[in-house]
């Protein structure tokens, strides 16, 4: 696997290839991937991608947070799917801290997390489909995107920075309403599914631009690090949701879809399937939300809602020291892995036993994903390395955080 | 006529002819971001006048005020021609195209025109074939790498696709035996039984129909074949590096081309101005135009439509679509059509 070696920098090889720079600006580059192409005429000779552009420092600024305050920034870590990184890192620390967390919560963690996959995956078939010269496609996914959007503002009071997950269960009651509004939602969507693969899953121009291009092998998805649609494109039957359930997801009854061709249209495929999935999941969630708490009984953890904390002297004295000095975690570290829209996201927790985290890791699936674009582009024309750039479906502010 | 009178109603026509154009032109802009905008569940222009009526006003506005950037690596005397080359003969093929029959002004009779040529189809590609060269030096004069990739591609595309186009028309000429617009009109007058007209597209051009309609849309480099300037790929193609006024030229350009190939549909294939005449003299006399604008405007709408509906084709897999599929149909439509009517005679 010659095109593993790590070449910083491309030196023109023969007079007859030219280097293109694509990106950080570039209409197609999902944000600020920068890349280097030599190329032949239109072939593509060899692919490097550049990436950094996004750095925040993210990972290095939750060393100076509270744990509960690291909870904002992990919606930034991968902005369009917030209520997934809230998710993980919660279940990393609650690990941490062996918090039990009530059914309703796990179960209304499970549905949101199921909205934000559809729509992360919105995003990615609209941007997709755009770059591959749909236009039409992307606006009908940001039609329904925004319909999500306006349910997480009702449950979070913010469109897209939602912040909804506390460590130790959820940061409030869901509203009046709420519930009808996701069921007429998800009622709705699949007849969109619809309507989008009926521009696009039978479409000739879409199928030649698809099928066949910007292969990828089992093995060198595996040996690569893959994981998520790109993962389950080239035949790999894994998925964390089923196969290391986390937040009551074994309690759900859904398939894994996978396709074994390893192209474009291979991912294209697992990840519409992906979206009839998650509006099945969603309505399991709606049908049997159980009663109950929605926080876990730590008053020394979880914030005293406001009534309480009114009211009740030991109540008032809780909630001056959480916000004043946080809480301590136990010594120690932990993994915790979720299924993202993207793949495999985890976070590393380190703790030494104060109120701020030692140091926590982020576990990106784009950064393994992006990794795949020079064994899928080289050799192929510059209109193969848009699709899959499209098919990867990366956020640079997870893989640069 | 005297010369005299021969010039001032030439340059007369000329006039109306250019306006008329560049109002096609710029309302054809609003009209397709309005559908594409309704096609996608947007509004379009909505801001500026009734519906965005005045949107192309602000437009033009907006393109003589922007500041044109040169880049300080361009070739200079080919990067300032190259836009006035793709404009000016997207403009100039609107000289022969006939809009309706001679008419009587007064005492004058005109054609509606601006010169009624003999050989107007060979002219017509000839000065659309040239609109190519503005497309390839913008790319080239550039000096920048997407810029020369979308000169490239839209060379190699209008090029290839160029003889397709040719070649679904020779049937055409076949049945009408002429080169000139007027004639070929003239011989699609008439129906059969009152009911189909006699036009070229049910006279067995239905196949050269088609292929010139798919040829025309990589001539003028729309969607599904706007290679050329595939702005996920390519950024902006070949004009990249043009901003204001010269970028307009090429923007003006690619719907004046639209609008030709349009009108030569129309008039090759669907009968021009052809259409039942009712009413007293004086709508008789402008029926046909309208008919022709109907017409027109239905290609254009279709253009439109296309645009909102189909992903890109790939650079290679459009060259196979042009030379293994379009090629080989429109000489299988020429020899079918030249036996036919051999046979016939």
């Amino acid at each position: 696997m010659a095109h593993l070696n790590p070449t910083p920098v491309i030196e023109p090889g023969q007079d007859r290839t030219m280097i293109l720079n694509m990106g950080p600006q570039h209409p197609s580059t999902h944000g600020v991937l920068r890349l280097l192409l030599e190329i032949d005429g239109e072939n593509v000779v060899r692919i490097m991608p550049d990436i950094g552009y996004l750095h925040t420092g993210i990972e290095k600024t939750c060393e100076a947070k509270f744990y509960q305050q690291v909870v904002p920034l992990t919606d930034r870590i991968d902005y369009l799917c917030p209520l997934t990184n809230n998710l993980c890192y919660c279940l990393a620390v609650e690990k941490l801290l062996g918090l039990e967390i009530p059914a309703k919560a796990q179960w209304i963690r499970v549905l949101l997390n199921e909205l934000t996959r559809i729509n992360s995956h919105l995003v990615w078939l609209g941007t997709h489909a755009m770059d591959i010269g749909a236009l039409t496609v992307f606006l009908y996914c940001f039609r329904e995107r925004e319909d999500i959007l306006r349910l997480f503002e009702m449950i979070s009071g913010q469109r897209m920075m939602t912040s909804y997950f506390r460590i130790g269960g959820l940061a409030l009651e869901p509203p009046l309403g709420f519930w009808e509004k996701v069921k007429s939602f998800v009622d709705r969507f699949p007849a969109k599914v619809d309507e989008y693969e009926d521009l696009l899953t039978a479409n000739p121009i879409w199928l030649r631009r698809t099928k066949g291009v910007a292969m990828i092998t089992a093995a060198d998805a595996l040996a690569l690090g893959a994981s998520g649609p790109t993962l389950r494109g080239s035949g790999l039957d894994f998925d964390l949701r089923r196969d290391m359930p986390y937040s009551s997801y074994e309690k759900f009854r859904f398939k894994v879809p996978i396709a074994q061709e390893g192209d474009v249209f291979a991912r294209y495929i697992v990840r519409v399937q992906e979206l009839r999935e998650s509006v099945a999941i969603i309505q399991q969630a709606l049908g049997g939300m159980p009663e109950g708490r929605i926080t876990a009984n730590a008053p020394k953890v979880v914030l005293p809602d406001r009534e309480r904390m009114k009211t009740q002297m030991e109540a008032l004295i809780y909630h001056f020291k959480i916000v004043s000095e946080g809480f301590s975690v136990p010594a120690g570290e932990v993994y915790q892995a979720v299924e993202s829209p993207r793949g495999e996201m985890g976070y590393y927790v380190v703790s030494d036993g104060t109120a701020k985290p030692y140091r926590v890791h982020m576990r990106s699936a784009c950064l393994a994903n992006l990794q795949l674009l020079p064994a899928m582009c080289e050799g192929g024309l510059i209109a193969d390395v848009v699709a899959a750039i499209g098919s990867i479906d990366i956020v640079l502010g997870e893989i640069d955080r | 006529m005297n010369i005299g009178l021969f010039i001032l109603v030439s340059v007369i026509k000329t006039i109306i002819a250019l306006f008329v154009l560049l109002t096609a032109v710029a309302y054809t802009v609003w009209l397709e971001r309005k559908v594409v905008g309704h096609i996608q569940n947007r509004w379009g222009p909505s801001y500026v006048g009734p519906f965005g009526l005045l949107q192309p006003l602000a437009d033009g506005v907006k393109f003589i005020f922007k500041e044109d950037l040169t880049p300080p690596h361009v070739y200079k005397p080919l990067y300032i021609a190259a836009p006035m080359i793709s404009l000016v003969f997207a403009l100039t093929s609107i000289a022969v195209i006939p809009i309706g029959n001679w008419i009587w002004i007064g005492q004058l009779n005109t054609p509606l025109e601006i010169t009624d040529v003999n050989i107007g189809l060979l002219l017509i590609l000839a000065i659309t074939s040239m609109g190519v060269y503005g497309v390839a030096l913008a790319g080239w004069s550039s000096n920048s790498k997407y810029s020369l990739l979308g000169g490239l591609r839209a060379s190699a595309q209008m090029v290839s696709y160029e003889i397709s186009l040719g070649l679904s028309l020779v049937g055409v000429l076949i049945l009408s035996g002429s080169f000139s617009l007027r004639q070929i009109v003239q011989a699609q007058a008439g129906s059969w039984h009152h009911i189909i007209p006699h036009w070229n597209i049910f006279r067995g051009q239905i196949v050269g129909f088609f292929v010139y309609l798919m040829a025309a849309y990589a001539e003028t480099n729309r969607v599904p074949f706007d290679l050329p300037e595939a702005e996920t790929e390519l950024v902006a193609g070949y004009h990249t590096e043009y901003s204001a006024m010269k970028f307009a030229m090429f923007f003006m350009a690619e719907y004046a081309n639209m609008i030709t190939v349009s009108c030569l549909a129309t008039l090759l294939f669907l009968g021009g101005w052809m259409g039942p005449l009712f009413g007293p003299a004086i709508v008789q006399e402008i029926l046909p135009v309208v008919w022709f604008g109907l017409k027109v405007f239905c290609f254009i709408f279709l253009y439109i439509w296309v645009r909102g509906t189909l992903p890109r084709f790939r650079y290679d897999q459009l060259m196979d679509f042009g030379w293994k599929f379009l090629f080989p149909l429109a000489v299988a439509n020429l020899v079918i059509t030249g036996l036919v009517v051999a046979f016939r005679s």
